[in-house]
């Protein structure tokens, strides 16, 4: 398994893409932060790019490459190797270099500048979003054979969840405004990653006070134990999902 | 060595192999040959595992190889196009092969690589190889780890004459080792002075499997692309 990992890891750090990625994060982090002398303001000024840029890149990026390599699957497909081990060994791939890229492109500027919980956090989310994102890439692009149509479906997919869920979480809010529902939104959160990874990196800046009786509702919930044990269950079972259905999948997939 | 029955493969509402039952052995060069779409390319990659059929079974040395995948060690496989990961030079790619077979250096087969002169290029990105290039890279895998089949799927088609010769030499030396050689050619003529066996598909049944002698005999020429023409025409005057 580590020689794919290892032949897949060489061949996307060598593709330029992965490497403007770290460049362009390394310097928009290192403009934020020098922008803003106070480092949770930082941090949030970060969060709001990095939680636009971070799921789209991943989902695109590793769409485009899994098409591009077609032939290659292909071709490691006829050698005597199991599908298992090489459909696991283009995730850890893929996942651990878009991962590393961001943990290099931002992780080096939150150590200079924010070196905080929040900071550390916002790094550890990034980085399970590109995992998330990756196994969902993984999951369009075994499901559809044909480029365009699986790059689009990829697309759509990060607009779902970037902005088409919040949308429609803010639809349901001023429906249902009049009823309790404050813990039915921690439930609704949890269907996004992305929102997950908002709420638990503002809750580390106290501006959750800004967010009002829901933001109570969230600090009591995703400030205890048993709330973060719950979102990081949560978003283990976001990356690992897909990608079990993805592996199932290209298992009996004709290639 | 491979034996094939009653498979069966459907690509949506087109049934691109139709019960389809073969056995091929050792010490035999068995060409597949048949229009195009007639399902030589899905049967390779049937065999290979990389197309998974509907029904039927295919065993290799008689164990059934659904789910397998040590059988493979045994296959070199010369795909129709071959295509490599663009950013990996040639040396990498023959590097990684090595890694995945584990095959100790000893053994590994350089003719090929050693013909076709891949050794002054071995830095070269794969992007920026010719179609003949990377022909010539893919033979020399197929045939690199000494396998005891050998799958092409349209062997010369990019090379250049010379090379085309040299890799037909390749494959008839490789033939009195007592291997399995299994080629599909549209060029008949080519195939004239390596092939033992022929096959020939249509609408994703095989036609025929004959010997190449009989074929001959039985139609009283002396060319494959003639004997196959007869064959053909006598069928469809029946049909």
């Amino acid at each position: 398994m580590n020689k794919i990992i290892k032949y897949v890891i060489a061949d996307l750090l060598r593709s330029r893409t992965i490497l403007v990625y770290t460049a362009v994060l390394l310097v928009l982090s290192f403009s934020v932060f020098s922008m803003e002398d106070n480092a949770d303001k930082g941090v949030v000024s970060l969060l709001n790019i990095v939680l636009f840029v971070v799921p789209l890149v991943s989902i695109i990026f590793s769409t485009v490459y899994l098409y591009n390599s077609a032939e290659f699957m292909e071709l490691l497909v006829s050698q005597p190797l199991r599908r298992n081990v090489i459909w696991m060994s283009i995730f850890i791939g893929l996942a651990g270099a878009v991962s590393l890229a961001f943990a290099v492109g931002v992780g080096i500027p939150v150590i200079f500048y924010a070196a905080t919980a929040s900071g550390l956090i916002l790094v550890l989310c990034g980085c399970a979003l590109s995992l998330i994102f990756v196994s969902v890439a993984l999951w369009a692009a075994v499901r559809i054979r044909d480029k365009a149509k699986g790059i689009g479906l990829a697309i759509l997919l990060w607009l779902y969840f970037a902005l088409l869920f919040d949308a429609l979480v803010l639809f349901l809010l001023f429906q249902f405004s009049d009823y309790p529902i404050e813990n039915g939104m921690v439930a609704l959160s949890l269907l996004n990653p992305i929102d997950i990874s908002r709420i638990l990196i503002l809750l580390q800046i106290d501006i959750s006070a800004l967010m009002g009786y829901t933001g109570a509702i969230f600090r009591s919930f995703f400030g205890t134990g048993g709330g973060v044990a719950l979102t990081i269950a949560v978003l283990i079972l976001w990356s690992a999902v897909p990608l079990w259905f993805s592996l199932r999948f290209f298992k009996r997939k004709d290639l | 060595m491979i034996t094939i029955q009653q498979l069966s493969k459907r690509f949506g509402k087109l049934q691109v192999l139709n019960e389809v039952s073969l056995a091929l052995e050792g010490g035999q060069c068995v060409a597949l040959i048949g229009p195009n779409g007639s399902g030589k390319t899905t049967l390779i990659k049937a065999i290979l595992g990389m197309v998974i059929p509907q029904s039927g079974n295919i065993r290799f040395k008689g164990k059934d190889i659904v789910g397998e995948w040590e059988y493979r060690n045994e296959i070199g496989y010369m795909p129709q196009i071959g295509q490599y990961p663009e950013n990996m030079t040639i040396g990498q790619v023959l590097d990684m092969m090595k890694d995945i077979r584990r095959v100790p250096e000893s053994t590994l087969d350089y003719d090929l690589f050693n013909a076709f002169g891949l050794g002054g290029m071995l830095d070269k990105r794969m992007r920026t190889l010719s179609g003949g290039t990377r022909q010539k890279v893919s033979a020399c895998l197929a045939f690199m780890f000494n396998p005891e089949v050998l799958i092409l799927d349209e062997p010369t088609a990019g090379l250049d004459p010379i090379s085309t010769e040299l890799l037909k030499d390749k494959i008839i030396g490789e033939r009195q080792k007592n291997k399995l050689i299994l080629i599909t050619s549209h060029v008949l003529s080519e195939l004239d002075d390596l092939v033992s066996e022929v096959i020939y598909m249509q609408e994703g049944k095989p036609l025929f499997h004959k010997t190449l002698q009989s074929l001959k005999a039985e139609t009283g020429t002396n060319r494959l692309s003639s004997a196959v023409a007869r064959v053909i025409a006598i069928h469809e005057f029946v049909d």
